[in-house]
């Protein structure tokens, strides 16, 4: 259990975690989301005790992180796949940080036989891909069979092969009973990964709640309808109160609508439906929703929203 | 924490880079051919000194004379082994491993400098040797007064000198900047400082010019430095403490 209690680092001027209070729990992945640049990383290296709070506390199961005694073995993190020293061997970087925390030599076989990098065991750091890099990081994590792992963004740059393994390992350690806790800033990949969600935008905690509930809250439902007569079904549709959008090539949008409906009320005009659609906004939109209103309300609050939410991203 | 496994783990990471063994080697080469070197070319030139230069004539000193060099790569040893952490990113995960950042830090040191310690002794007796090998007839020998202390504080000496390129790469984080600035102070500026006589009596309290002072055997004649050979060395192992100080107290209050 990863506990926050008003996190806040400030930079200078500059906030970049601002007052986040949240609890990562145990036994489930929990994905951390937020635009580029909404300070994940920087909640990260606090956990870790590497940077500082300004203000505010962070502690693993109950004890900040240089308390720990052999903290691999109570978390594994990955934060960055190139923190590490290139000209050493993937076995002795390793093996380095086993003997710091007392972990016997042969889980060090154990773990590169895990990430699949047994046979490059030998060989310098510093020739491996970005993918090869990404499994000796998540080796080091595993290293202490820790009850807590922590990745930020795990699938950055590698190929579909690597994301899937990727995937599927985050799966089976949640299912394995371990609390696990990853940072993205897509939330299509989340929605594949995690059962809860915890969004920040500008450092700022936006969302912490079920996926379930976050898709639930966050996701626009609309109808999408074409027609050939597109003048008489907006002025039916108008007549019986429902809010309708035009779309490029003759689509039009019902929101909160039901198709049945619509539907029937076409019928008893007489007006021909080429599509009749129920569609659940994706939640890619709903987390760019979530997040632009954060970064609209906190960077440009003096200049008024220029048309309907994602009006521009959804045209390009 | 046990610190012994900190340095069990310090031990693994500085004997699997190849800079390492590199930096070392190029210690122990340019001290022992640039100490026989200056040993034969002080050899022929015996005959053309004057009274008061034959009288300062300093047979163990002379076969040090490769160190003025040797010491270069000491530097570049012992900033290397601190500031690789931070080049290349590792820190983050070693202070993820050990989170309490003085054990980290001194043990890192302690291990280094053993090395070093070990490597400055051999060095410091090889270039002896081979030394007095090459001054013939000149040469002094490992009993006569002072010689074996001389000999020990050679090695005593390339040790510091790597622990004090430690600290300070502590202190700096960067490769680039420590040798950017340790490489021209102890190659031009210390020297520059120790000869101009404007300035000798400042520059003879800095870690070279006072650490080098347990080097000499014989005294020069016309010698006014107010401390002695274990002075200078104390001399020295102040400005060692001072940056390793100076070092810690950035690791533990910065963000890594």
């Amino acid at each position: 259990m990863i506990e926050l209690e008003g996190l806040t680092k400030r930079y200078g001027e500059k906030v970049a975690v601002n007052n986040l209070t949240f609890t990562v729990r145990r036994g489930i992945v929990t994905g951390f989301l937020g635009p580029n640049g909404a300070g994940k990383s920087t909640t990260m290296r606090m956990v870790l005790g590497l940077d500082r709070p300004t203000a505010g506390d962070v502690r693993i199961d109950g004890r900040h992180y240089d308390h720990l005694h052999d903290p691999l073995k109570y978390i594994g993190a990955l934060l960055d796949a190139k923190a590490m020293h290139g000209g050493r061997s993937a076995f002795n970087h390793l093996l380095c940080l086993a003997q710091s925390n007392g972990i016997p030599k042969s889980r060090v076989h154990e773990v590169l036989d895990t990430v699949g990098l047994t046979a490059v065991a030998k060989k310098k750091a510093k020739g491996f891909s970005l993918g090869m890099g990404q499994r000796l990081g998540i080796a080091g994590a595993l290293l202490g069979d820790p009850r807590i792992l922590m990745f930020d963004e795990p699938v950055n740059g590698l190929d579909p092969e690597g994301i899937h393994w990727m995937r599927n390992l985050m799966k089976s350690l949640a299912a394995q009973g371990r609390t696990v806790f990853v940072s993205s800033h897509l939330m299509s990949e989340m929605a594949l990964t995690a059962d809860h969600l915890v969004v920040i935008g500008q450092g700022r905690l936006l969302a912490d709640t079920s996926m379930a509930d976050f898709i639930e809250q966050n996701s626009r439902s609309y109808v999408r309808i074409r027609t050939p007569q597109r003048e008489r079904l907006l002025d039916v549709l108008h007549g019986a109160g429902t809010t309708v959008v035009e779309r490029g090539n003759g689509t039009l949008e019902a929101d909160g609508g039901k198709a049945e409906l619509i539907g029937e009320l076409a019928a008893r005009h007489q007006i021909v439906l080429h599509e009749l659609s129920p569609q659940q906004a994706s939640l890619e939109e709903a987390f760019m929703r979530l997040t632009a209103e954060s970064v609209e309300y906190h960077a440009h609050s003096e200049t008024p929203p220029a048309g309907p939410w994602g009006a521009e991203w959804r045209r390009s | 924490m046990a610190a012994i496994q900190v340095v069990r783990s310090e031990w693994t990471k500085i004997r699997s880079v190849a800079s390492t063994v590199w930096t070392l080697s190029i210690a122990v080469v340019v001290t022992l051919a640039l100490g026989m070197l200056i040993s034969a070319l002080s050899k022929s030139e015996f005959d053309n000194l004057s009274r008061n230069e034959r009288l300062s004539f300093d047979p163990t000193f002379i076969s040090f004379a490769g160190m003025t060099l040797g010491q270069l790569a000491m530097i570049v040893f012992g900033v290397l082994v601190v500031s690789n952490e931070y080049s290349t990113g590792m820190i983050r995960t070693s202070l993820a491993a050990v989170p309490q950042r003085g054990t980290f830090l001194f043990s890192k040191i302690a291990v280094a400098t053993g090395l070093a310690l070990v490597v400055g002794m051999v060095t410091s007796f090889a270039t002896f040797v081979l030394g007095q090998a090459m001054l013939g007839s000149h040469r002094a020998s490992i009993s006569d007064q002072g010689v074996l202390r001389a000999v020990i504080g050679g090695g005593l000496y390339m040790t510091l000198i790597a622990v004090f390129s430690m600290g300070v790469a502590a202190m700096l984080r960067s490769p680039m900047l420590s040798l950017g600035i340790l490489m021209p102070f102890f190659f031009l500026i210390s020297n520059i400082l120790g000869n101009v006589p404007a300035t000798r009596k400042v520059g003879r309290f800095l870690p070279d010019q006072a650490g080098s002072r347990i080097m000499q055997v014989v005294t020069p004649v016309d010698d006014d430095t107010p401390y002695g050979p274990w002075g200078g060395l104390g001399i020295m192992l102040l400005w060692v403490l001072a940056a390793l100080v100076g070092g810690y107290a950035v690791l533990k209050r910065r963000d890594a």
